[in-house]
């Protein structure tokens, strides 16, 4: 009955780098904040968030905690639903691959938040919650597909919780609160309705992914795509050791991220970008030093020098620009245009 | 039925008789269904333009004939809500159960076999997504209602497409995903055969076996894709899975090239943007090429026609913040807000009354059962089952053995958001007229209304209208960015055909109306009518035909606003705005260019972001 159709890997998608950065380094540096992929229908945006869990290492986990509890976090990171909290309780602990959960279309508020269990309290009059998907999705990554469609209330909803990082569950006389600290990662089409300002906020990242032009990628996407199709496993396996190289890569740069110096220059340059750019608030300077900090790890470079810089300040900074929202192409021509003055001065 | 010779066909002479093309029509068609039967899940599904009639019965009943037997069918019913599509609890059985018993939606319980999906061209967009990411995944994903769950959902799509005119088209996020694309429109069912075919088996279990394509075939299809503008890689992909489906029908076990052609005309051509060269468009290419792409080619030959002029995009500021400030505030809080409209006929939907029962779900709260309101049920459940160990014990203290009590005040009701979504059209004046006193300054005004619609996620379509006849330069999208560009590359010149733009504006109105959205047309002219209904210069004529015209938005109870752009406000452009019931906004006169010089000459790094709309 249920069936997970296995993943397209990673490492085959053409192209694309801007999105396949953003989501490296969302997946070194978990503080970025989201990544939002714009982007017209069949260019892999899907696909990309999808087989990024592949890639991620595992992570430990309290043995059958029910919300991905940290066991190196102590008692009072997890909710009154489990045990850590009691400070004398020594929990086992087990690895767990890092969730990448799917928002899909059509979801319920009860299913996302976590309810009432019904089977319970019908069955054994037991008042008992069943988390939802924010729950399954806490220390990991939370993607919505076509999140231009997705209804206005659980937006709000998803906004509040990304923002204090708990979520707060008050329904059917159950009072729950459990950390939910997810990575959020939307795609969407910009044809079929354009994202509400306050959320494409939220996202560290945003990337734009056009259809590859040449006609030599094309047909390579073409000649993949079929490969996959048919024959699934075979596919995968010619696959495994560039994605493999991907996720001892990502493994490799989180490790190596506490100690990539960020530099007073380099801080300076950043302030410096952001200034011109008229970019509102800290946010943009502090996910351009996260992000570029990530980029050197990634490059297994030591401390962040302006080629980290340049290749990032695009894609943290392109959504934050006060723009004419009718304007769609100048954001990334002022973008060039400040890393050139700041950059090459 | 609706003539085949759509505007922007091509010349006839080049074609083969009318009686051929219909019949190779026919013969594409069923070979189309025959194609999706063999690779389903992989070609995804046909969209069927043509109204209810017997040549599409024909056709439907053909390809259930041909389905494997036990194969399911299911259609989906007009406005079909979350729990029927992608299913959800099944309350009877689980009441009865006591434990969750879940109930399939119509896409899972397809699975396997085909989904009909009538009147497409008035498909949801919310629905139409869902669909097509069944159709991504192979699978169902359902959260919902104390459901959570992944369900294979193994679909081929059908869907029909009836729209009269080419402003209803079903939505593209569908379409795009759907390897064919055929029209029975204007086909005499008189004379249409239809053979048997028994080789479905056969040509399935082929197809596994097929030899991967070569590089020809691959680089092949590819490049006539982007020869014909189809920027979309997923349509070389489907086209080579429509080759591998003909192979196996064909019984062989390569790909060959002629797999290939009838692969490019069954699914590039349908989608083809603009033709590579006239002499290299393929016979038979559809009558009328979807009318976007079209619309998509002519807004790039009138760019080509006006390069865009170094000083464009700072002179648009400009007059944005000269408009801005010439425009009442309230009005652009008019077209994020609700319709003020009170119209002469009520509009049934809009009264209070149903509102209960109207716009996308939002939760549930406590509350009473009236009529006009919808339970939550399982909201309610939830609410009554803590209760339940207490109630049974009082209930059997009475003597009484019951499964589930629920109260009153268990109740929960189902809140609505009512979020009808709104269509602002613009009829935009560009003649010769206009252009001289204000085209300028109207395009800055439709620019920051544009901006407004983009807050309040609104949709817009533009009617532009000059010389002898008006024209949908950009049908209701959500797409603010091109209606942008469309505009601004407009010119202007010749006479005022102001009758045949409100004519195309309130049929544009009328389409979205019963497409449920509330249409708001914004008339920008002078309101000098010189070009009447038949195309002919007469001012007395033109003038009332444009009264005409304008009274059928009052008839129509289509809340509008006429924007007068002429020099100084005139009497006879107040008529028509009163025989419209409009509102009337005058754009009081500025020098506006020579405002603009001095601003322009005075602030060389005028920067936009200033400005807070």
């Amino acid at each position: 009955m249920t069936a997970m159709k296995q993943a397209f890997p990673f490492a085959a998608i053409v192209g694309q780098d801007d999105m396949k950065l953003a989501l490296l380094l969302v997946a070194t540096d978990r503080k970025i904040g989201g990544v939002m992929v714009f982007g017209d229908r069949g260019t892999g945006k899907s696909t990309a968030a999808r087989s990024l869990a592949s890639l991620l290492p595992p992570m430990q986990v309290v043995e059958g905690c029910r919300f991905n509890c940290d066991p190196r976090s102590g008692p009072q990171s997890c909710s009154n639903m489990c045990d850590i909290r009691n400070t004398s309780y020594r929990p086992n602990i087990a690895t767990s691959p890092i969730p990448v959960v799917d928002l899909p279309l059509g979801a319920t508020e009860d299913r996302v938040v976590g309810a009432l269990d019904l089977e319970r309290a019908l069955t054994r009059g037991e008042k008992g919650f069943e988390p939802g998907l924010l729950a399954r999705a806490h220390r990991g990554f939370l993607y919505i597909d076509e999140v231009n469609l997705l209804e206005d209330h659980l937006v709000d909803l998803l906004l509040d919780v990304a923002s204090s990082g708990e979520n707060i569950v008050e329904r059917e006389g159950l009072s729950v609160r459990h950390p939910a600290q997810f990575v959020l990662i939307g795609s969407g089409n910009p044809e079929e309705g354009e994202l509400r300002p306050q959320l494409l906020d939220r996202f560290g990242l945003s990337v734009e992914v056009r259809t590859p032009t040449t006609l030599a990628d094309r047909v390579e996407i073409l000649r993949r795509c079929d490969s996959f199709e048919r024959d699934p496993e075979g596919f995968e396996a010619v696959w495994r050791a560039p994605n493999q190289t991907i996720s001892d890569q990502i493994a490799a740069s989180r490790e190596r991220l506490a100690d990539v110096v960020v530099d007073d220059p380099a801080l300076e340059t950043i302030s410096r970008l952001c200034i011109a750019m008229g970019a509102d608030g800290l946010r943009g300077e502090l996910t351009m030093m996260r992000a570029s900090r990530a980029a050197a790890a990634l490059s297994g470079d030591m401390a962040v020098g302006p080629q980290h810089i340049r290749r990032v300040a695009p894609m943290a900074l392109r959504h934050r620009l006060r723009r004419n929202p009718l304007d769609q192409s100048g954001s990334d021509a002022r973008i060039e245009r400040a890393i050139g003055e700041v950059l090459d001065a | 039925m609706i003539s085949a010779a759509a505007p922007g066909s091509r010349p006839v002479a080049a074609r083969p008789p009318e009686s051929d093309r219909a019949g190779a029509r026919w013969a594409d068609a069923l070979l189309a269904a025959r194609l999706l039967l063999i690779d389903p899940v992989g070609l995804r599904g046909i969209a069927v333009r043509a109204g209810p009639g017997p040549v599409r019965d024909l056709w439907l009943e053909t390809l259930r004939a041909t389905l494997p037997a036990g194969a399911p069918v299911r259609s989906l019913p007009a406005g079909i809500e979350d729990d029927r599509l992608l299913g959800g609890i099944d309350l009877a059985a689980t009441l009865q159960r006591g434990r969750t018993v879940i109930q399939e939606g119509v896409l899972a319980q397809a699975n396997g076999g085909i989904v009909i999906v009538p009147m497409a061209e008035r498909l949801a967009a919310a629905v139409a997504a869902r669909i097509a990411g069944a159709l991504d995944r192979g699978i169902v994903v359902v959260e919902r209602e104390g459901v959570g769950r992944a369900v294979t959902t193994r679909i081929g799509v059908i869907a029909l497409d009836e729209g009269a005119t080419d402003d209803e088209q079903p939505p593209e996020a569908l379409i795009d995903r759907l390897a064919f694309q055929i029209d029975l429109r204007d086909l005499s069912a008189r004379g249409l055969t239809v053979t048997a075919w028994d080789g479905l088996a056969a040509a399935r279990d082929r197809i596994a076996t097929l030899a991967p394509a070569s590089n020809e075939i691959l680089e092949a299809l590819v490049a006539t894709a982007a020869a014909f503008g189809i920027d979309n890689v997923t349509a070389p992909l489907l086209a080579l899975r429509a080759a591998r489906a003909a192979a196996a029908l064909d019984g062989r076990s390569v790909i060959g090239e002629g797999d290939a052609i009838l692969a490019a005309r069954l699914v590039l051509a349908p989608r083809a943007r603009f033709a590579p060269a006239a002499d290299e468009a393929p016979a038979d290419e559809p009558a009328e090429p979807p009318s976007q792409p079209e619309q998509d080619a002519a807004a790039q030959a009138t760019r080509d026609d006006h390069p865009e002029q170094p000083d464009q995009a700072r002179l648009d500021e400009i007059l944005l913040a000269a408009v801005q400030a010439a425009l009442p505030d309230d009005l652009l809080e008019q077209l994020s807000g609700p319709s003020q409209r009170t119209a002469p006929s009520r509009r049934a939907g809009t009264g209070g009354a149903l509102a209960a029962k109207r716009g996308r779900p939002a939760g549930s709260r406590m509350g009473s059962l009236r009529p006009g309101v919808r339970l939550a049920l399982v909201d309610t459940l939830r609410a009554a089952a803590p209760w339940q160990p207490v109630r049974r014990g009082t209930a059997s203290a009475l003597g009484k053995e019951i499964r589930i009590e629920v109260r009153r005040e268990d109740f929960r009701i189902k809140k609505f958001v009512e979020r009808r979504e709104r269509t602002i059209i613009f009829c935009v004046d560009a003649s010769g007229s206009a252009a001289f006193h204000r085209l300028a300054e109207a395009k800055g005004a439709v620019e920051l209304l544009l901006a407004e619609a983009y807050v309040a996620r609104t949709h817009a379509a533009l009617v532009v209208f000059r010389g002898t006849a008006a024209e949908l330069l950009l049908p209701p999208t959500r797409s603010l960015s091109r209606a942008k560009s469309l505009l601004s590359t407009l010119p202007g010149g010749g006479g005022t055909p102001l009758a045949a733009g409100i004519d195309l504006a309130v049929t544009t109105a009328l389409g979205e109306r019963a497409r449920g959205r509330d249409p708001l047309v914004v008339l920008l002219t002078d309101g000098r009518a010189n070009i009447g209904r038949d195309g002919v210069a007469a001012r007395q004529r033109a003038g009332d035909d444009a009264t005409d015209a304008a009274r059928q938005v009052n008839a129509h109870a289509l809340a509008a606003i006429f924007i007068d752009t002429s020099p100084r406000p005139r009497e006879d452009a107040a008529a028509l705005a009163t025989a419209m019931a409009a509102r009337y906004v005058a754009l009081p006169f500025v020098e506006a260019t020579a405002v603009r010089d001095v601003v322009f000459s005075a602030t060389p790094g005028f920067d936009r972001d200033r400005r807070s709309p």
